[in-house]
């Protein structure tokens, strides 16, 4: 159910030819994925889909219409093109709002983020994956549960300005989590790989890895809560990257007054750089935005200092600028928002993170993280997967999870060390994050869980 | 706002596919088989500012086959609603069942959930759809008005939106269900900024607002406007209050706090497939194991939780779940003790019963998981949110949510509001801005020692719970009144 490259241009054409509006978009959207996933040991869900959509903007008298089908026929074109002109006719005009993107930006270099090989895997070549990764865990005693995924998708924005952009990219995701058992405080591992290209994906080494730190989480006993060194493995580096962006990095945010981010001033320790480039290979390249303009590299922290956000077509309008290519699908009223993040890395090994650190705590990755105070970029969540205390330089034992609750500028100036390597970790649906590990030297842990123990806490 | 087929033409469409697909997951091998056509629809407009920032309609319908070869599950689906696609989906849903044998160690088994043919429509009094954009256009920009009234608001925000899925169900056990299921949701905000703070205060709820199934009747008696004057002032004024402070205190939670804690620490950990591990390797297990059916004291005697898939208005109202099995109400914790889960045809053997109908699918590319229903907390004797606070000589209140976590088995969850005030000797006092607490799941339950009455409960709807890979969005509902609890910590963390 792949569209062509002709057959995309026939729709975004069909429907453009429709539209009797001043502006008109056309976007097209077809997806082809798989996901495989794993649980107790065995495969228990085994999922396809096939999608196409086109949604249509208009802007008429500076009045915006929004609509979008996945039913693609002659009648299904009209009628979507039709629905976003009626709603436009029936809106209230919003000046601040009715900008499409007129700039010639230089063409995005398409199929740098596709590989066949990752659209055309198979369900076996998944189950074959799982079975290396459960392997590697059931040779622990290990409970193991995960997901393989891979797919494709195309991206097509035509405008009535003439831009007219196309991507085509591929993902594969590998993720496992083991444990030892399901009670509270049980051992547990993560390990996680993704690519375009699913044949770079080692699915016996996402299993070690995962096995090995469920084994060294094994007997973790509580520890007291409190403000700690740490070490963030690159899962919970890429999961703050993540927040900063949802909550900051957006020249929506900014202009609103709602971000942590002061331009020109320092807001992080001087060894931070953080940088978006949708188009770099070394990440998951997504290289247009939903506007159809080609990405631009954004250096969002450079040594510390707060430099850029990045900019849609409306906000770019209201700021006098370009937009960077970082626009949501329409209608988006959260903002722009960098997807492909990079952390420029250090010097260390990760052992040497854990060099003349008298006190403190590994952490493998967070979950289940929320803002508390946006503007402060507070956010809470729990350690996760292999928590440990360090003393002397030496991992010691395993603790049970956290809970922190932390302002992240505030974190992140107190950078002590950040590893030479860096890890590709996929986002939840689309582009990803390059990120080193990082020590820092404070960090704020405000709770834990628990151990339970029968006739203790509510047990019976 | 798309154009439609007639219903004739779509049955005779629907019929054929369903009869195909069936056939050809039949003869590819499957002892089951299901499958379920979809077509949603859904409207969403958001003032900013007194601006419309997003008016738009979609359209999303397709279909999605699920099929056990050899007890190995197998699922494909498809936008394209022709016949010839039907078959392709279902031999490809036959292949992938194949494929998951490579790595199976216990076949799946279903309930004996008896075949049904049967349909189902949400009561609607007035059809959202039939309503015109210039009535929902006035609701939205007097509510907007009556936040602009107020100095010092910097953000307005004012939305509503509407959804109808209209989705036939058929197994090759009988089934064949109709269901037409129609929600409305709408709310304002009101935000205040300045140099160091972000404030904001909503009604009726954070998060959009108020979400049910039903039709535009619902949004006419929120009564946006008469809110709208209120919460600007109180976002304001967070600016200028005082730092929620630390410590153990007596706690009361408004409704839409008390529905979100139900959701976070009641309804997620009773969902019986993360407690028996298949949603391990995304949002965790659950500490509710099934060794504490019947005896684990998850709350104190006046907790008493119900899940209700056939509450009226509720979010997570329906006819039946998608695997055909009849809506229904179903006890999670009696009098304090855990009594139940949440259930599907795979799950509910393993503790010796029958799906109590909580298998629901976000779309037609997605497979049923268990899901919430209406995660009812049953009202208690305490009066309303006065009576709670006059019987409260020292503690805090604190009202809609603000931010949320927990952990990956359900047990330590931190919370957040929009505002807090102190109460002093029966009487609420100084507000407080950026209130949190912390606990840990069945230790704040236990310490709950008052629940509102019947007068003060609402169901409240919430329309984003994320489950499953890949990512589903649940609508959910949470019958909930004002709710007290004991030597809570509030106040998290250095401000």
């Amino acid at each position: 159910m792949v569209a062509t490259r002709d057959e995309v241009d026939e729709l975004l054409d069909a429907a453009m030819a429709h539209s009797t509006a001043e502006q008109t978009e056309v976007l097209y959207f077809g997806e082809d994925s798989a996901l495989t996933r794993f649980a107790n040991s065995q495969i228990h869900q085994n999922v396809r889909q096939h999608d196409r959509s086109v949604q249509v903007r208009v802007v008429d008298r500076q009045r915006i219409g929004v609509a979008s089908t996945n039913r693609l026929d002659e009648a299904g074109l009209r009628d979507v093109v039709q629905s976003a002109v009626s709603i436009a006719e029936r809106s209230a005009p919003n000046p601040q709002a009715a900008v499409l993107p007129t700039m010639a930006s230089p063409p995005a270099a398409e199929g740098s983020g596709y590989v066949a090989a990752t659209a055309e895997a198979d369900p076996e070549q998944r189950a074959a994956g799982a079975r290396a990764v459960i392997a590697a865990g059931v040779a622990q005693r290990l409970i193991v549960s995960g997901s393989f995924s891979n797919g494709s998708s195309t991206l097509a924005v035509s405008n009535s300005h003439g831009v007219r952009a196309r991507q085509r990219t591929t993902r594969a995701s590998l993720l496992t989590v083991m444990l030892d058992s399901y009670e509270s405080g049980a051992a547990s591992g993560y390990a996680q790989a993704g690519s375009t290209d699913i044949g770079s994906i080692d699915a016996e080494a996402v299993g070690v890895e995962a096995a090995d730190k469920a084994v060294r989480s094994r007997g973790a006993t509580e520890l007291e809560p409190g403000e700690y060194e740490v070490v963030l493995e690159e899962y919970a580096v890429a999961t703050i990257l993540e927040y900063l962006a949802y909550i900051g990095f957006s020249a929506l945010a900014y202009e609103e007054g709602r971000s942590f981010m002061e331009l020109g001033e320092r807001v992080m320790g001087e060894n931070v750089t953080i940088w978006d480039d949708g188009s770099d290979a070394t990440g998951l390249p997504s290289p247009i935005d939903f506007e159809g303009v080609a990405k631009q590299r954004v250096d969002l922290i450079h040594d510390g200092i707060a430099t850029a956000v990045v900019h849609d077509a409306a906000t770019a309008a209201r700021a006098g600028t370009n937009s960077t290519g970082h626009a949501l699908p329409a209608p988006n009223t959260w903002g722009p928002m960098p997807l492909n993040l990079f952390m420029r890395p250090g010097d260390s090994t990760r052992e040497q993170l854990l060099s003349g650190m008298q006190r403190g705590i590994w952490v493998t990755r967070f979950h289940y993280v929320n803002p508390v105070h946006p503007k402060k970029a507070i956010l809470t969540g729990m350690t996760k997967d292999g928590t440990f205390l360090v003393e002397h330089g030496q991992i010691v034992r395993p603790v049970i999870n956290f809970r922190f609750t932390q302002s992240m500028p505030e974190a992140f100036s107190s950078v002590l060390a950040l590893t030479a390597d860096t890890k590709l970790l996929p986002g939840e649906y689309i582009g990803g994050y390059r990120v080193p590990a990082v020590r820092l030297g404070r960090f704020n842990f405000t709770g834990a869980s628990m151990r339970e123990r029968a006739g203790e806490d509510g047990g019976p | 706002m798309v154009g439609e087929c007639g219903d004739e033409e779509r049955g005779g469409v629907v019929q054929e596919l369903i009869d195909r697909a069936l056939d050809a997951a039949q003869r590819a091998g499957a002892s089951y088989a299901d499958v379920r056509v979809v077509e949603r629809r859904s409207e969403e407009l958001k003032l900013k500012n007194g601006e419309l920032e997003a008016a738009s309609s979609s359209l999303s319908e397709g279909f999605g086959v699920r099929l056990l070869v050899e007890g190995a599950w197998g699922f494909s689906s498809s936008s394209l609603l022709e016949p010839g696609e039907a078959e392709r989906v279902a031999r490809e849903a036959a292949e992938i069942a194949r494929a998951s044998r490579l790595a199976q160690r216990e076949p799946v088994v279903l309930d004996q959930t008896p075949a049904v043919v049967a349909s189902y429509r949400t009561p609607v009094e007035e059809d959202p759809f039939g309503v015109g954009l210039d009535q929902k256009l006035a609701i939205l920009v007097e509510a907007d008005a009556a936040i602009a009234r107020v100095a010092g608001v910097a953000i307005r925000n004012a939305s509503m939106g509407f959804e109808r899925e209209r989705k036939t169900f058929a197994s090759t056990e009988g089934s064949r269900i109709e269901q037409e299921i129609v929600e409305s949701g709408a709310g304002i905000e009101a935000t205040a900024v300045d140099a160091t703070e972000v404030q904001a205060r909503s009604y009726p709820n954070s998060w959009g607002g108020q979400f049910v199934t039903g039709g535009f009747e619902a949004i006419r008696a929120m009564r946006l406007a008469d809110h709208g004057q209120e919460i600007a002032e109180q976002a304001v004024a967070l600016l200028q209050a005082p730092q929620c402070p630390s410590g153990e205190m007596t706690l009361v939670l408004d409704a839409t706090q008390v529905a979100l804690q139900l959701h976070e620490s009641c309804g997620h950990p009773t969902e019986l497939d993360r407690v028996l591990g298949t949603e391990a390797s995304y949002a965790g297990t659950s500490f509710l194991t099934t060794d504490k059916l019947g005896q684990f004291r998850y709350g104190s005697e006046l907790v008493n939780i119900d899940a209700d898939a056939t509450a009226p208005g509720g979010l997570g109202t329906f006819g039946y779940d998608d695997e055909g099995v009849p809506a229904q109400r179903s006890a999670l914790v009696e009098g304090g003790v855990l009594s139940g889960y949440l259930t599907s045809r795979e799950t509910a053997p393993t503790i010796g019963r029958q799906s109590m109908g909580s298998a629901r699918a976000w779309s037609w590319n997605l497979i049923p998981l268990i899901r919430m229903t209406n995660i009812n907390l049953r009202p208690g004797e305490a009066g309303g949110l006065d009576d709670l606070i006059a019987d409260t000589k020292d503690g805090i209140f604190m009202s809609t949510n603000k931010s949320w976590s927990i952990d990956d088995r359900r047990l330590n969850f931190q919370f957040g509001d929009q505002v807090g005030w102190l109460i002093r000797d029966g009487k609420l006092g100084e507000m407080v801005r950026n209130p949190t607490y912390t606990g840990i799941t069945p230790q704040f339950w236990g310490s709950c020692d008052a629940i509102g009455s019947a007068s003060a409960y609402t169901i409240w709807g919430i329309p984003n719970c994320g489950k499953g890979e890949p990512g589903q969005v649940g609508h959910v509902g949470h019958g909930a009144a004002p709710a007290r609890f004991r030597n809570v910590k509030v106040g998290v963390g250095r401000w």
